[in-house]
């Protein structure tokens, strides 16, 4: 039995319940047992007592698009060093793709995965299960043996379903199960060999570019087909202004949708891309500053749901190459929140509604009890600098892969203490 | 039409002496030159023009140096103008042809680029497939590096190469209009002959089929036309682009004889063209797809002088990024 853990004088920030105060916790086996805002709390004889010396205290962040190396890729990350990875940023549970090899399309491959990353990650790993076997759009998997094994939600990962029909079988289906379908969005014969936003950038560096519509028309076919079906259905990641107006306008007919948007499209845009730099070939690609601008907006007034970090390890062979044939994919679970700070700093976005995107907002979709500041929620906690000024250094990075998008990036916001289940599962030590 | 004029025609007086130390150390693109950049290259080829007319075809400036011609794609007029180039100048040239570079068939360009440097070559010539490649290369060797074209993006000395060409037979550059027509949109030769013509203050003109034309183009061009004799109105100079049989398959246009019949240079439509208008190609070309034959090998035609100044211009940008005596 581990001693009670007391943080106090704590900048307490949790969106579920909109507080922003002064305030301490009491953590007792693993459950956050106790808060008290601007008062006394009780305290347990023996308690581990934390000094938060006024840092925010927040939910862990929930992470709900991580792509993993293993099983299959062990080189590029293994369930071990992104839950290292994950504990540094903050991140204390991640619901992880299923595109591995195998894919996990199968329930003894979630129990799997379930049992091995409870032996070897700091962090809590959610297996999403995939849409369609073998994560090739021709027939679905067994979403009801898949949900018992444990798995949190339906997705096909970085592949987008093309057959309407099978969609709409796929989602019906999941509708028994009340299980979410997290859809990436991309129609293929519109990306065709597209590598980067379609528009002059591209044009100027003779790149073929991918239009948005690829991205707006499966979007608008999903919407139809979710509100047909009545599926909980979570777009994964949106990046353009007219998605954004789908969504919204799909949310006003009250269809049971969400939308997530990767922290690449509201931090990074196309000019990033520079001079060929593979670290911001992505997919969904990197938009252009009015879309991230609609992006940060969506965000603000709620279309938006979730902010993810798209992490995806590329070993720097795949990534060392000509723009058009590199991988798509940049690592960016230690990076998530100083980044998403970044919105607060410049005043785009509020801190309550930057991590209720992170915390709260993937909970209530997924159904975890986490994601809270509340008696009887695990606790799953963080504690961090919103001010911290630091460097990202290709040294410092404790995923397998290096392809960061924020490489050098000067960042403001450090986690100082990842706490999962009560246990502290990183601190950061002060270099001086 | 003009006859050409020789080497003494410059666009910004000639410059009579050594020419100023040239500050670049790759040439990958022209964007990377400012104005006075361009001109300084176009003046050295024009040096270089009587030097590959005259009997003793020698100009030994790179005397000791070597020169790696690296092409991941088959090119023989841009790897051959390369050769002779190098081999005037006295450089030891070696031509290294590569199958397209791509992860799963081993050895990466990264790694090619490694083994090369270890070589100590002065200068590799590059041709890839993908945009950016050459660039990718020039940052993992010790040595200059020349962009000989690398896939939709840029094709730097065939630009050079196209402007010494026209101010040759007009006299200047500077004032024209200039009609590009063709694959607009999968062309290097374009993006690099807009970035050239619009610092030398050309009108530029795009003409294509909507499909070849890439999004933006009209901030790269000055005007943008999709009907090819009011495109060519006016011009000064026409250049035709090839266009590559895949895409004449029902893909991108309906058929060959569909796209003759509306973006062929034929003499009609080069009637819409100031009468003394010449004619370029980057080569090699499809006489009766984009360009009528007649036309191609006609009076108005400088296809010819473009190859020519192919090599002057190689001879040009190796001098001028390989000075005599320098060591690297």
């Amino acid at each position: 039995m581990n001693r009670p853990l007391l943080i106090e004088n704590a900048r307490l920030v949790d969106p579920a319940s909109g507080t922003d105060a002064r305030g301490a916790v009491l953590v007792e086996n693993g459950v956050i047992t106790d808060l008290a805002l601007e008062g006394p709390i009780g305290v347990p004889d023996g308690a581990e007592v934390i000094d938060a010396a006024g840092h925010v205290l927040a939910p862990g962040l929930i992470d709900m698009r991580v792509f993993t190396g293993e099983p299959g890729k062990e080189y590029r990350e293994t369930l071990q060093s992104a839950g290292e990875a994950a504990a540094v940023g903050g991140v204390t549970s991640f619901v992880m793709m299923p595109d591995t090899s195998p894919v996990v399309d199968d329930g003894a491959l979630v129990d799997f995965l379930l049992r091995r990353g409870k032996a070897t990650s700091k962090v809590n790993i959610l297996p999403a299960a995939a849409i369609t076997k073998g994560l090739r759009g021709e027939e679905i998997t067994e979403f009801g043996l898949l949900q018992e094994a444990g798995a949190v939600c339906l997705t096909d990962g970085r592949s987008s379903i093309q057959s309407s029909a099978l969609l709409r079988t796929a989602m019906s289906y999941a509708a028994n199960y009340d299980m979410p379908i997290v859809h990436h969005l991309a129609d293929r014969g519109l990306v065709g060999d597209g590598v980067m936003n379609e528009g002059f950038f591209a044009t100027i560096l003779g790149l073929k570019g991918i239009p948005r519509e690829a991205e707006t028309i499966p979007l608008a076919r999903d919407l139809q087909l979710a509100a047909l079906t009545g599926v909980r259905y979570h777009a994964a990641q949106i990046s353009t202004a007219s998605s954004a107006e789908l969504v919204r306008a799909a949310k006003a007919r009250h269809a049971n949708v969400t939308a997530g948007v990767s922290i690449n499209n509201l931090a990074l845009n196309e000019n990033d891309i520079g001079r060929y730099r593979t670290f911001f070939k992505l997919a969904t690609p990197l938009r252009s500053e009015d879309d991230r601008q609609a992006m940060i907006e969506a965000l603000r007034n709620g279309t938006i749901d979730t902010i993810h970090s798209d992490h995806d390890p590329q070993d720097s062979e795949v990534k060392r190459q000509p723009f058009a044939e590199a991988s798509d994919g940049a690592i960016g679970l230690e990076t998530l929140l100083a980044a998403a700070l970044r919105l607060v700093h410049s005043g785009e976005v509020d801190l309550l509604s930057v991590l209720r995107a992170m915390t709260i907002r993937p909970a209530q979709i997924l159904g975890l009890p986490s994601g809270r500041i509340a008696r009887g929620a695990p606790a799953d906690l963080i504690l961090f600098d919103p001010d911290y000024p630091w460097q990202v250094s290709e040294t410092a990075i404790r995923s397998r892969s290096r392809n960061t998008s924020f490489e050098g990036a000067r960042l403001a916001g450090k986690v100082m203490r990842t706490i999962v289940g009560g246990q502290t599962v990183y601190l950061h030590t002060y270099t001086l | 039409m003009a006859e050409p004029t020789g080497g003494n025609v410059t666009q910004a007086g000639s410059s009579a002496g050594d020419f100023p130390p040239f500050r670049q150390r790759h040439l990958l693109s022209i964007a990377d030159l400012k104005q006075h950049e361009i001109i300084d290259l176009l003046d050295r080829a024009e040096r270089m023009v009587p030097v590959s007319r005259q009997e003793r075809k020698t100009h030994p400036t790179l005397s000791g140096k070597t020169q790696i011609n690296l092409f991941f794609e088959p090119s023989t007029r841009t790897q051959g103008s390369f050769e002779i180039a190098g081999k005037r100048l006295g450089a030891l040239v070696m031509n290294m042809s590569v199958k397209s570079s791509s992860v799963s068939k081993g050895e990466t360009l990264v790694d090619t680029a490694t083994t090369l440097n270890a070589m100590r070559p002065d200068v590799i010539v590059v041709r890839h497939s993908a945009a950016g490649a050459v660039e990718l290369l020039s940052q993992k060797v010790g040595c200059a590096v020349i962009n000989a074209g690398d896939g939709a993006h840029e094709h730097p000395t065939q630009a050079l190469l196209d402007a010494l060409t026209i101010r040759r037979h007009k006299g200047r550059i500077n004032g024209l209009t200039v009609a590009i027509c063709g694959d607009i949109a999968n062309s290097r030769v374009v993006r690099s002959n807009l970035l050239l013509l619009g610092a030398l203050n050309v009108r530029t003109r795009v003409i294509a089929p909507r499909n070849l034309l890439p999004a933006g183009i009209e901030q790269l061009a000055t005007e943008v036309f999709t009907d090819m004799r009011k495109g060519l109105e006016g011009a000064d100079v026409v250049m035709m682009l090839r266009l590559q049989h895949e895409r004449a398959n029902g893909r991108m246009i309906p058929s060959v004889r569909e796209y003759y019949r509306f973006y062929g240079l034929d003499a009609d439509k080069l009637s819409h063209a100031k009468p003394d208008a010449i004619v370029m190609h980057p080569g090699p070309m499809n006489r009766g797809v984009e360009i009528d034959p007649a036309i191609a090998d006609g009076p108005a035609s400088v296809i010819t002088d473009q190859v020519e100044m192919g090599v002057a211009v190689r001879m040009a940008v190796l001098d001028a990024l390989l000075p005599a005596g320098d060591v690297r």
